[in-house]
């Protein structure tokens, strides 16, 4: 306790500088945080895929289509209990800027295959009902203050015109991890006024994907050779892959992006490991006579080094506490202003652990060089030293 | 009377160990600032080099890009009668009906699929895109299944190689030659027979049409005729616009990354040097006094301990960048979300960064030294000269 005490009052003698270098260790925490929620939450896709959900897209690119004949084939494949399929459709809400994900689906299947979308039993019932209806996401209805029964109109920028669609339902996510900003409208009602608009359109009868449900886990990858191998040489060759492996294919094409602010991350952790490192050797520079002191009352290099090292994690765990604390409220202001880009923004408890074993390595290393120093300095320079 | 400068350099050298982690940690922050300020301004300059002034681009009204875009092989027809139109050496109008899809390719290491853009050309396409030039074996024949590739694919793709079969569309298609097109986006696309393409993808419309026009202050005229024909559900864009939308939401990103980045990040470094200069005044405070009343005045006293935080600063600053300048070696290939499609692109350094780098350090620097230097100034020379 008494060492505790001994290096709490060594750390606040100079109170100016040590409350600089905290106030520095706090932002740097706060900012690595920050940007390790980021990366997770462009990981939040590959998190919420569910092991026993596989998709099926053209093997060419996912712009291609899937004609619809294919869904019978699909459910024969043993090991396949549901399949539902949809389309990106790829609307606009009033402005550009005002993205949110909105797809046609296949509604019965795809409310069966997501358990995780929890929608009320009436207005599950109505949303299936109507075929202009639609369902959202309750932060997105929050956002843009729809009501049940609203009309919303979207401009499409893959099937031209604007397209009425009345809001029938509201889901909620059962899980943390669950995007609560998805606009999801009945497949057939694109099909339809497509076919009506012109009925050679290239995408009539057909879909972007499909979405299987297959009975357990271990099926998974016998089921999607199964099913490509069904349709190869046809013209729309298929690829099947994990919901997992099909959500990390979209994180993969912007992995430059995510080893850039990987990378960043890393350099405000250098940053402030030059801060601390510089605070530690002024400190030990100034009290070279006291350790001159010590080692003449008999205290070894362990002592000393003790002292510089205990100082420094001192410094550095408050601060990175601190930064850990404010990590939650920023990321609040974030989901806000942010939360078209990143739907689920949250601070995970991998993210704190990180934020500490920074903290600890900033600490550590930001000693060494003073330790050396102060160990190496013989008595008499040290006394004889000032400033 | 100035105090002279080597008394600032002096000190500095005294406290290595001190100035150097200041410095290091300004050289860093400086270094992220130029860093994403390169990124930014190489994918602009690569997209806007793609585009040319003279060239017009026809899509399908709303649609932002040419993957999304169809024109009708009518309509194509239509704006290919234009008077606007340019004329080649040949007599032929120097118009081009491409086709515009993606497939997928896996990048090279990672072994991760990505989307590649399949351009389907016809004869006009080549005048119509000077900067494409062919640098290994020869242009693919009409009316097979051969394409080129352009060269950034060539270094970052698996299978992308001369004389390597792509298949798609139930097809297989031979590489038989590699183009450059410099820092254009171009460099990242495959270039076939659009008619081929057209039937290997069952593609009943074109994606876009492109022409030159004969006199570039034509435009205006030309769009709005196409834009008010009621034959046509058109768009015309100049070419550089067009690919300058393109880049603006990936480098308003990047912008926007960069600078909250390098704000959160300065601040750091100017309590690092805030920590530095305070104690520089609190070790020196019996040598200011002497200062004093050797007759050096207050405002000496301000200016000299301004300066060696500036002179800080602009140590980093200046190593900030001599790193920053080696990322130019480096390119970089993403998805650009815009257009959904593989783009590869360098990091570029220009004089304005460079200033910007500069300016940023010494702000740094300065705001940094201002408080320790005020404080430094307004010791009284008694207390000073007293403490110990």
């Amino acid at each position: 306790m008494l060492i505790l005490k001994i290096l709490w009052k060594n750390a606040f003698r100079n109170k100016l500088r040590t409350s600089l270098t905290l106030l520095g260790i706090t932002i740097a925490i706060l900012a690595f945080g920050l940007l390790r929620t980021v990366i997770s939450a462009w990981y939040a896709g590959v998190e919420a895929s569910s092991a026993t959900r596989l998709v099926t897209r053209n093997s060419t690119s996912i712009i291609f289509s899937l004609p619809l004949s294919y869904k019978n084939r699909i459910s024969q494949t043993s090991g396949v209990k549901t399949v539902s399929y949809g389309t990106w459709f790829g609307g606009v809400y009033i402005e550009e800027k005002n993205f949110f994900p909105n797809f046609s689906v296949e509604p019965q299947t795809f409310l069966d295959l997501y358990p995780e979308f929890l929608v009320s039993p009436n207005e599950k019932e109505a949303f299936l009902r109507d075929r202009k209806g639609f369902v959202a996401g309750r932060k997105l209805v929050e956002k843009y203050g729809w009501k049940i029964g609203d009309i919303v109109t979207l401009k499409g920028t893959i099937f031209l015109g604007d397209w009425d669609f009345v809001l029938r339902a509201i889901y909620r996510g059962r899980d943390k991890t669950t995007d609560e900003s998805q606009f999801l409208f009945h497949w057939e009602y694109l099909n339809e006024t497509l076919k009506k608009r012109n009925p050679y359109h290239p995408w009539v009868d057909q879909v972007g994907y499909y979405m299987i449900g297959v009975t357990r886990p271990e099926v998974g990858s016998a089921v999607a050779a199964a099913i490509d191998g069904a349709f190869k040489n046809s013209f729309a060759e298929t690829l099947t892959e994990t919901e997992k492996a099909f959500q990390q294919g979209f994180v993969a094409m912007s992995g430059a992006i995510i080893t850039a602010i990987q990378l960043v991350s890393m350099v405000v952790i250098v940053i402030i490991l030059a801060v601390v490192a510089n605070t530690m050797a002024m400190t030990t520079r100034e009290r070279m006579g006291e350790y001159a002191v010590l080692k003449t009352l008999g205290f070894g290099r362990k002592h000393i080094a003790g002292l510089i090292f205990g100082e420094s994690f001192v410094i550095t765990m408050l601060g990175c506490g601190l930064g850990i604390a404010a990590t939650f409220p920023a990321a609040q202001v974030f989901t806000h202003t942010l939360g078209t880009y990143f739907p689920i923004f949250r601070v995970e408890p991998k993210t704190v652990y990180l934020d500490l074993a920074a903290g600890f390595v900033v600490g550590g290393c930001a000693g060494i060089i003073p330790a050396i120093r102060a160990i190496q300095i013989r008595i008499a320079d040290g006394l004889r030293r000032i400033g | 009377m100035a105090i002279p400068i080597s008394y600032n350099l002096r000190n500095l050298w005294t406290r290595r160990l001190t100035t150097s982690l200041t410095v290091s940690g300004m050289a860093l922050v400086v270094f992220v600032f130029a860093a994403i300020l390169m990124l930014a301004n190489g994918l602009q300059k690569t997209l806007v080099e793609t585009g040319s002034y003279d060239n017009v681009v026809l899509l399908r009204k709303g649609a932002s890009t040419e993957v999304v875009s169809g024109v009708g092989k009518q309509q194509a027809s239509i704006v290919e009668t234009q008077p606007e139109i340019a004329i080649g050496q040949q007599g032929q109008r120097l118009l081009s009906k491409e086709l515009v899809v993606l497939v997928n390719l896996t990048k090279k290491g990672s072994g991760t699929p990505s989307n590649v853009t399949i351009r389907g050309i016809d004869p006009q396409s080549h005048p119509l895109r000077p900067q494409v030039k062919l640098v290994e074996g020869r242009l693919p024949r009409w009316g097979s299944s051969e394409v080129m590739v352009g060269s950034s694919l060539v270094r970052r793709f698996n299978g992308a190689n001369l004389n390597e079969t792509l298949c798609c569309g139930m097809r297989d298609w031979k590489i038989v030659g590699i183009f450059d097109a410099g820092n254009s986006g171009f460099s990242s696309e495959i270039w076939g027979d659009g008619d081929q393409l057209m039937q290997a993808f069952r593609r009943p419309a074109y994606s876009s049409v492109i022409f030159r026009l004969r006199d570039p202050s034509e435009f205006e005229t030309v769009k709005s005729r196409l834009e008010s024909d009621p034959r046509l559900t058109l768009e015309a864009k100049r070419e550089t616009r067009y690919y300058a939308e393109q880049s603006e939401m990936m480098a308003k990103f990047l912008r926007i990354l960069g600078i909250s980045l390098t704000i959160i990040f300065s601040l750091g470094a100017i309590i690092g040097a805030m920590v530095t200069m305070y104690s520089a005044v609190a070790n020196r405070t019996a040598e200011i006094g002497t200062l004093r009343a050797l007759g050096f005045q207050r405002r000496s006293i301000l200016v000299a301990f301004l300066l060696e935080s500036l002179f800080l600063g602009l140590m980093g600053g200046c190593i900030g960048l001599f790193f920053a300048s080696f990322m130019q070696w480096i390119t970089i290939s993403t998805v650009n979300f815009q257009t959904f499609s593989e783009l590869a692109f360098n990091f570029s350094l220009t004089l304005d960064i460079v200033y910007r780098g500069l300016a940023f350090s010494l702000i740094m620097g300065f705001v940094g030294g201002i408080l320790p230097a005020i404080r430094a100034s307004r010791m009284k020379i008694v207390d000073a000269l007293r403490a110990t």
